[in-house]
């Protein structure tokens, strides 16, 4: 390999024999290139990135409100650790983050892959509409829907509304009788069914983004799999469960991930939901409205470091153990 | 003759199947899109109206109201102004520096770039929210606070953008041309400007696209660092919600007016946004 970083060659060896200062300098010029065109995320990054990440090791063993301004920090040593490990809340909120991944994010799987099937086969044009407009949810401000969302679950909102009128209704009657009108569900006020109340709105959000991954993979498997297994009597269960799944295997990788990061970072919907973390926070709060309290609402930023540190480690850790045990699997037939 | 052989017995089921699936299908998306709809009604509705509405869908006659007390209480358009600065220069910035990452990291060979490149893909596998704490003291320091460059600036070195760019200047672009182009005695910055960039275009839309949907919508940099006049559209509708007696009917109008501007350019090119930001899942 050459020791130019330039594309291609460097001139030929006899031109610069010929004529040596200009080329040496032409040289260490353009050995800098790509380092010039690199320099911008050199020196974001390296300013709001990697600088921050090291002084946050210093400030985990300070005890800082930031208010105050940088000189009132003070050396605290492992305290701020001490009273994250034995924080309660720490736990509960972990808890919570996860609760909510599941009940959002499994049925996400169970109800897009199907759908992303059904999709195929339906063909192009009646696909393109349907994808537009589960995709909808995805494009816009989580904030701005949640807000939606939160004055549809009030006791006069509209998702009572609708389970009054069943309640009402002779026919259904019978399967509302645990319902009482005067005592609407508090669908965002009770920590009994926050968790159900976010994890719709994170459904809903993102079950667009998945369709659209597997019904990109669905269209990747060839017809004439689906053709030969016909053939070979294959009933359309047995295709979808047979070849479909199977085929599928990196983009459901790919999506479950997606999904899980997605729930490790979720902030927004739980944070409008709850009133910004007024009501239900016992259920209702994530790790990230959790690190939120204690850095902004708390003025503790030495321990919300602390925290942070914490989470980095515990992240890693399940972040490694998912990739030991499905990566290879999901990635080798990509 | 057993029934369940009788061909007209299997089409009529079959189209049964079909049909349901159809109906289900379009029922599904009705009810996704219904939140958007309901937006509207609710917007139209006083305070008193929202809380009679029951289960109807018509519309108030309250709208000019629920506007003017937006108005009253919130800075509207200066936040859509502030949105909409954050998003426009955050995206046009970052075309140009990721565009140049990505590039750099195609078309060079050079010391440490597998370092960079790990320390890119790394970064991504960091959330956000842990790295909230370090960005507030940075920005702190640099007496960034409440000013909108702090805010965009972190993201035009988006990695995701970068690799974007990358993968599509080692798949479309030929070394030929670099080699062509620098025989004929271009500089290095300028077969990048003149001869790359413009053979970019289809990949730096999908950036632009990502870039502009992820600024627009950016809820958790904003909340921390922005505040009063400098603050973005969301945040501003996010406190309303906050304030006792919250005239719930111009929170709606306020936060589906937010959503409108890409609401509309998704109506008009669904299916380049779809793609654009599933690109990192779906080539």
């Amino acid at each position: 390999m050459s020791r130019s970083p330039g594309i291609g060659t460097q001139g030929s060896d006899v031109s610069q024999l010929e004529m040596p200062a200009p080329n040496r300098l032409k040289e260490i010029i353009s050995q800098g290139t790509p380092y010039w065109f690199l320099s911008p995320w050199v020196i974001i990054y390296g300013i709001f990135g990697i600088f921050p990440l090291f002084f946050m090791v210093f400030l985990s063993f300070q005890d800082w409100n930031p208010s105050e301004g940088l000189g009132a920090m003070q050396y605290i040593g492992s305290t701020n650790y001490v009273k994250a490990f034995t924080d309660p809340l720490l736990y509960k909120s972990m808890w919570n983050t996860l609760t909510i991944a599941l009940l959002s994010g499994v049925p996400q799987h169970l109800f897009a892959i199907p759908m992303a099937y059904i999709l195929v086969q339906l063909g192009e044009r009646a696909r393109q509409w349907f994808t537009s407009a589960y995709f909808l949810p995805y494009i816009t401000s989580t904030v701005a829907v949640s807000m939606i969302f939160f004055q549809m679950y009030q006791g006069n909102g509209i998702f009572n509304n609708v389970i009054v009128m069943f309640h009402d209704w002779s026919v259904t009657a019978p399967l509302f009788t645990w319902f009482d009108p005067d005592y609407p569900i508090q669908w965002v006020r009770a920590n009994s069914v926050i968790q159900y109340s976010i994890a719709l709105v994170v459904f809903w959000k993102y079950l667009g983004f998945n369709i659209v991954i597997y019904s990109a993979g669905m269209a990747t498997i060839s017809n004439d799999l689906y053709e030969a297994a016909k053939i070979d009597g294959a009933n359309t269960y047995q295709r979808f469960t047979q070849i479909a799944l199977p085929l599928l295997k990196p983009f459901i990788f790919f999506g479950v991930t997606m999904t899980i990061i997605g729930n490790m970072n979720l902030f927004d919907e739980s944070y409008v939901l709850t009133n910004a973390l007024k009501t239900a926070t016992k259920d209702g709060m994530t790790i990230s409205n959790y690190l939120f309290r204690i850095a902004w609402e708390d003025q503790q930023m030495g321990m919300a470091a602390a925290i942070s540190w914490i989470l980095f480690g515990v992240i890693a850790i399940f972040t490694a153990i998912y990739f030991y045990l499905f990566g290879r699997e999901g990635l080798q037939e990509n | 003759m057993n029934i369940f052989d009788n061909a007209l017995f299997q089409k009529s089921i079959y189209a049964f199947l079909k049909y349901g699936v159809l109906a289900f299908l379009i029922l599904f998306a009705m009810t996704t899109i219904f939140p958007f709809v309901y937006s509207i009604v609710l917007s139209t509705h006083d305070q008193e109206g929202i809380s009679s509405l029951g289960v109807s869908m018509g519309l108030g006659i309250d709208l000019v109201e629920n506007y003017n007390e937006l108005l009253q209480r919130t800075a509207f358009w200066t936040g859509i102004t502030n949105s909409a600065i954050i998003a426009i220069l955050g995206t046009v910035i970052s075309i140009f520096f990721c565009s140049m990452c990505g590039y750099s990291l195609a078309v060079y060979k050079f010391k440490g770039r597998n370092v960079i490149f790990g320390i890119m893909l790394l970064s991504m596998m960091i959330p956000p929210v842990l790295s909230l704490i370090p960005y507030f003291l940075i920005v702190d320091m640099l007496g960034l606070m409440n000013t909108h460059f702090a805010v965009w600036v972190p993201f035009t070195i988006a990695p995701m953008g970068i690799f974007l760019v990358r993968q599509y200047v080692v798949a479309s672009i030929p070394k030929d041309l670099l080699e062509a182009a620098k025989l004929d005695g271009a500089g290095e910055f300028r077969i990048y400007s003149t001869i790359v960039m413009p053979l970019l275009k289809p990949s730096l839309a999908t950036l632009a696209i990502i870039q502009f949907v992820f600024l627009w919508n950016n809820f958790l940099q904003p909340l921390v660092i922005l505040e009063g006049d400098k603050a973005v559209i969301i945040t501003m509708i996010r406190s309303m919600q906050g304030t006792p007696d919250a005239p719930m009917g111009a929170i709606i109008l306020g936060s589906f007016l937010s959503m409108l501007p890409l609401i509309l350019v998704f109506v008009v090119s669904s299916k380049q946004m779809i793609s654009g930001l599933t690109s990192g899942a779906v080539k």
